[in-house]
């Protein structure tokens, strides 16, 4: 594998899915911070053939965790202090989402008050499943 | 303070006292004449309405309060830009308690999140419209006595029809519920009522194509309009269309104590030959709307 470089303090988002990395990288905001960020893209992996890794120095406070479990929850993230993994942490998908996704339904009443959030409710975990809090409608991709 | 957005807002416990306290009206409605002096009824409709407006304006009069509101978006503030939210925080000042309709769908629960006063759903696009299925709901408990152990026919367009979709999923939490889905292939309940509610609930349930064919089960037969653009052409429309107008004919296929609902406006669906049957119930249905929407009241209000 490409060598990066290691990281000494800061957390590893790992397993994401080849190809997703950049949609991640800015639904994170990760373009506005200051700290580096390696993005790794098409790594060989045992389990997935090939994944996307991003590398990010600094505190976990700098990612929301939320929208990282919306966007693909089987993500790991690996919390790195003194150049070591010191927690794995697995991603839940969270039961509600503000402002990630817009709904797209015409008829929602979000598609003409312009400053309204958009709020997604899980209601469906097996199936995850999320429908706009205000007309009830599916999220579809 | 509790507003009124979806069926499912209230517990069957809730509904229960609810429909009771409805059910009193029914019998004694002169008691309650002077149970809203001085209280005001805000009706907020964005766009058009005839019976569920002027059901919720009937019902406030009967119980001694005052209506206040407008009847089409052109008519508000609504015409000039302003929000949902705003709207509400003003009529906050005017009213006690207010009915919205909207063709925007999660219209009312912007304004509930907004609102000093308790707002009720009064039809919110093609989402929900929960007085009309508490209309069901009273009219079939005064008819029957109960909303347990009874099969139901539900008629017609099934796949737009959102009083529909709401009584289904209100009446499944009742026991011992049957229900027979009658519609052209078209219009069949969309997957997520079939697998959502009803498969997922293990409740019993089938469908058909004509309603002659299990006219005898039912107990309550609830019709809906059957419009022809829904139709994918008219050789199919006209090949079904019979299926789905209730007439003489088939009335006489019904048990003698079946009933007829229907959430109006009827336009061809009912043949008007069935009007004079005992068995239909639909105009005592639209009365039944405005004691529910009395119960409905001074439960937000408090005043029950």
């Amino acid at each position: 594998m490409l060598n990066v470089g290691d990281l000494n303090e800061g957390f590893v988002l790992d397993h994401i899915e080849a190809g997703k990395s950049m949609m991640i990288y800015h639904s994170l905001g990760l373009d506005k911070l200051d700290c580096c960020v390696a993005i790794i893209k098409n790594a060989r992996s045992n389990k997935m053939g090939k994944k996307d890794i991003i590398k990010i120095e600094g505190g976990l406070d700098l990612v929301d965790l939320d929208i990282l479990g919306f966007i693909d929850h089987n993500i790991t993230v690996n919390v790195i202090k003194n150049g070591e993994i010191v927690e794995k942490k697995r991603l839940s998908l969270p039961s509600s989402i503000t402002n990630i996704i817009k709904c797209k339904n015409p008829r929602c009443i979000t598609s003409i008050e312009q400053e309204l959030n958009h709020v997604f409710m899980l209601t469906d975990e097996a199936n995850m499943v999320y429908r706009c809090k205000y007309c009830e409608e599916k999220y579809k991709g | 303070m509790k507003h009124l957005l979806s069926p499912l807002d209230f517990s069957v416990q809730e509904l229960d006292e609810l429909l009771a306290l409805a059910s009193d009206i029914a019998t004694n409605p002169t008691k309650y004449n002077h149970h809203c002096d001085g209280k005001k009824l805000a009706t907020l409709f964005y766009e058009p309405s005839t019976r569920t407006r002027l059901s919720f304006e009937a019902a406030m009069l009967n119980l001694g309060g005052s209506v206040l509101g407008f009847s089409s978006a052109d008519s508000s503030s609504a015409a000039k830009g302003e929000s949902v939210s705003d709207t509400i925080r003003v009529i906050s000042c005017y009213a006690d308690i207010c009915a919205m309709r909207h063709p925007k769908e999660g219209a009312p629960m912007v304004a509930s999140e907004k609102s000093r006063i308790p707002v009720i759903n009064a039809g919110d696009g093609g989402h929900e419209h929960p007085t009309q299925t508490l209309t069901d709901l009273m009219t079939i408990n005064e008819l029957r006595g109960s909303l347990d152990n009874f099969t139901i026919g539900l008629c017609g367009d099934l796949k737009f029809g959102r009083t529909v979709h709401s009584l289904i999923n209100s009446l499944i939490r009742y026991k011992n519920i049957k229900f027979v889905l009658i519609s052209p292939k078209e219009l069949r309940v969309p997957d997520y009522i079939r697998e959502d509610v009803l498969e997922a609930n293990g409740v019993e349930y089938k469908e058909v194509e004509k309603l002659e064919d299990v006219m005898p089960e039912l107990d309550i037969l609830y019709m809906t309009r059957v419009q022809k653009e829904r139709f994918f052409s008219e050789d199919e429309y006209l090949r079904m269309k019979d299926f789905y107008i209730l007439d003489k004919t088939k009335m006489e296929l019904a048990k003698p104590d079946m009933y007829i609902l229907h959430p109006l406006p009827r336009v061809n669906e009912i043949s008007v030959e069935v009007d004079d049957d005992p068995r239909a119930a639909y105009f005592k249905q639209a009365q039944y709307g405005v004691y529910v929407r009395m119960a409905l009241i001074l439960t937000l209000l408090g005043l029950n």
